[in-house]
């Protein structure tokens, strides 16, 4: 049920259809930043490949350069060596064909749920009508229904980040980037925001690409975990976490490949760098 | 995950909070927001009475309120004329230094080099003082209003300057990064995001900038002018008529205040999101 997997280059590809290459490609990945008096080196050396239709998880400890990993990606940090392609061509600027959630919801105070969902639809000039259908859609998966009309300072922390991971998934992003969405949340929310994301990756068979810090996170939403350690930061191992049909939180997290797995992943990062 | 909205912070009167205090707020609480205001301000004018009905002090020093009061109904037509030239004066430099304040917080925070040249020279023009450079305003532009304009607009071009720049910076640096993988224009991430969170900051800028422009047209008028309300109180300063100076200063503090509510209501239409007005309409 649970395949360990060290080899990084194959990806067993989750998805029920894909178009052949890989929907990622991160090949000799360095990413060095140069301040005043120091060069620090974020990445080193990162070789990953993500297939249409994974969920990736990338774990690590604060300071691995997982985000960082992530943000070249998008298109949002320049790689200081290596390659970076996105469906076949190089990354060189901020990506549009990406949706992007980051650990605060990021949301425009003055808009109300569901405006602030169209507010992809507007900057990218997509026709109206099809955005508000979208739009509908979404806040129905993502059980935002009821709320469209409220603002942001109305909506829990957990709501703001349903709708902002909607204005991610607005324009039918090839993949879905996801940086520690759940890290401020409370650890019940995060639970629920957990099972509901895995449940609508099931749904859609989209590519996600999440980091986050939480080891049961990082297991139980992914097809594939990717775990990292940091100066500088590079890959260490890869599990392949293969269970077939829908995942229940419970059932999930007392599996015992699944606690083998997180286990171990544990191991690798040194239990006290780790607060899951 | 609860499917619940949480509430803002509620303000000090909103112990309970309900959802039909959105609506309206408990009576109680309004009756005493103005209650002590305006207990306050009659007892100033009670010791104004005091005072002045005792002859304590002379008139020409301070004149009584019912004096004041009648140089205010007997020169209506008088103090309506030169309140009028003062507040176009106002106004137009209130107008000129919004615009070109906001003009230039832009420039600055788009361009660096923009930055590098107009902070000097904003930073000078304010820190030289105003009432001292009128009189050169007068010697370039005569006794027009002009110079009177000039004064309110570098008055109150330092606060719009600082507000819209801070405001435009404090746009959430997650968001643009989020606009530019949305593929969308500079101009259209301006319009539809900077400005916006811009707002708040701006608006409470234009606020001290409305009230130091009305100081501004009188600075301009004391150094040369024959109408406006400057004009009026060195006037009634050299005839010892300290009960018109008096009028005069109320109807100067009256400016202020209206130019200063007009944009507190322009706040409550432009930014009834912000948390500074969300506290006051809910309490």
């Amino acid at each position: 049920m649970f395949a360990h997997s060290t080899d990084a280059a194959s990806g067993p590809g989750a998805g029920p259809e894909g178009p052949s290459g890989p929907m990622v490609s991160v090949s000799g990945l360095d990413v060095t930043f140069q301040s005043k008096d120091r060069t620090v080196r974020a990445l080193s050396d990162i070789d990953l490949q993500i297939e249409t239709g994974e969920f990736i998880s990338i774990a690590g400890p604060s300071g691995c350069g997982k985000s960082t990993l992530l943000r070249v990606i998008a298109g949002l940090t320049r790689a200081s060596g290596g390659h970076v392609s996105l469906r076949g061509t190089p990354v060189q600027g901020p990506r549009r064909d990406v949706g992007f959630v980051f650990q605060r919801a990021a949301l425009l105070d003055w808009r109300n749920a569901r405006d602030n969902i169209l507010f992809q639809a507007e900057m990218r000039g997509l026709p109206k009508a099809w955005a508000r259908e979208r739009a509908d859609e979404l806040i129905a998966m993502t059980g935002l229904t009821g709320f469209e009309k409220a603002m942001p300072f109305e909506l829990s922390g957990g709501m703001q980040q349903r709708v902002s991971l909607c204005r991610a998934l607005l324009h039918r992003p090839d993949v879905l980037l996801m940086d520690e969405p759940f890290g401020a949340l409370d650890a019940l929310t995060r639970e629920t925001m957990n099972v509901e994301l895995r449940r609508l990756w099931e749904a859609t068979g989209m590519t996600v690409v999440l980091v986050t810090h939480s080891v049961a996170e990082a297991v139980y939403l992914a097809s594939r975990s990717v775990v990292m350690s940091p100066r500088p930061g590079r890959i260490v191992e890869q599990f392949t976490i293969d269970i077939p049909g829908p995942r229940e939180y419970e059932t999930a997290l007392e599996h015992p490949d699944f606690q083998r797995t997180a286990g171990r992943i544990r191991e690798l990062l040194g239990s006290t760098s780790v607060n899951d | 995950m609860t499917h619940q909205m949480e509430r803002p912070p509620a303000g000090p009167q909103a112990r309970n909070p309900t959802p039909s205090q959105r609506e309206g707020p408990p009576r109680a609480s309004n009756w005493l927001a103005y209650t002590y205001p305006l207990a306050f301000l009659a007892l100033a004018v009670a010791c104004w009475f005091l005072v002045t009905g005792g002859g304590l002090v002379a008139p020409y020093v301070l004149p009584s309120p019912m004096d004041t009061w009648k140089a205010f109904a007997d020169n209506t037509g008088y103090l309506w004329t030169h309140t009028l030239v003062t507040s176009v004066e106002t106004v137009i430099g209130f107008v000129i230094a919004s615009v070109v304040g906001v003009l230039v917080a832009v420039a600055m925070v788009y361009s660096p080099t923009m930055e590098k040249t107009f902070y000097p020279l904003i930073l000078f023009a304010q820190v030289i003082p105003k009432i001292a450079i009128a009189p050169l305003f007068v010697v370039w532009l005569g006794f027009g209003p002009s110079p009177k304009i000039l004064v309110a607009v570098l008055m109150a071009f330092f606060p719009v300057v600082i507000s819209a720049l801070s405001g435009l910076r404090s746009v959430d640096p997650e968001l643009l990064e989020l606009t530019s993988t949305m593929g969308a224009s500079k101009v259209k991430t301006f319009c539809k995001v900077r400005f916006p969170a811009a707002l708040p900051e701006l608006l409470s800028g234009l606020k001290v900038a409305a009230t130091l422009a009305v100081t501004g047209a009188v600075v301009g008028e004391f150094v040369g002018a024959n109408a406006g309300l400057g004009y009026v109180i060195l006037q009634a300063n050299g005839t010892m008529d300290t009960a018109m100076l008096f009028a005069a200063l109320f109807i100067m503090s009256l400016l202020g205040i209206v130019l200063f509510a007009l944009i507190q209501i322009a706040e409550y239409f432009l930014i009834p999101w912000h948390a500074s007005r969300r506290s006051r309409t809910r309490t």
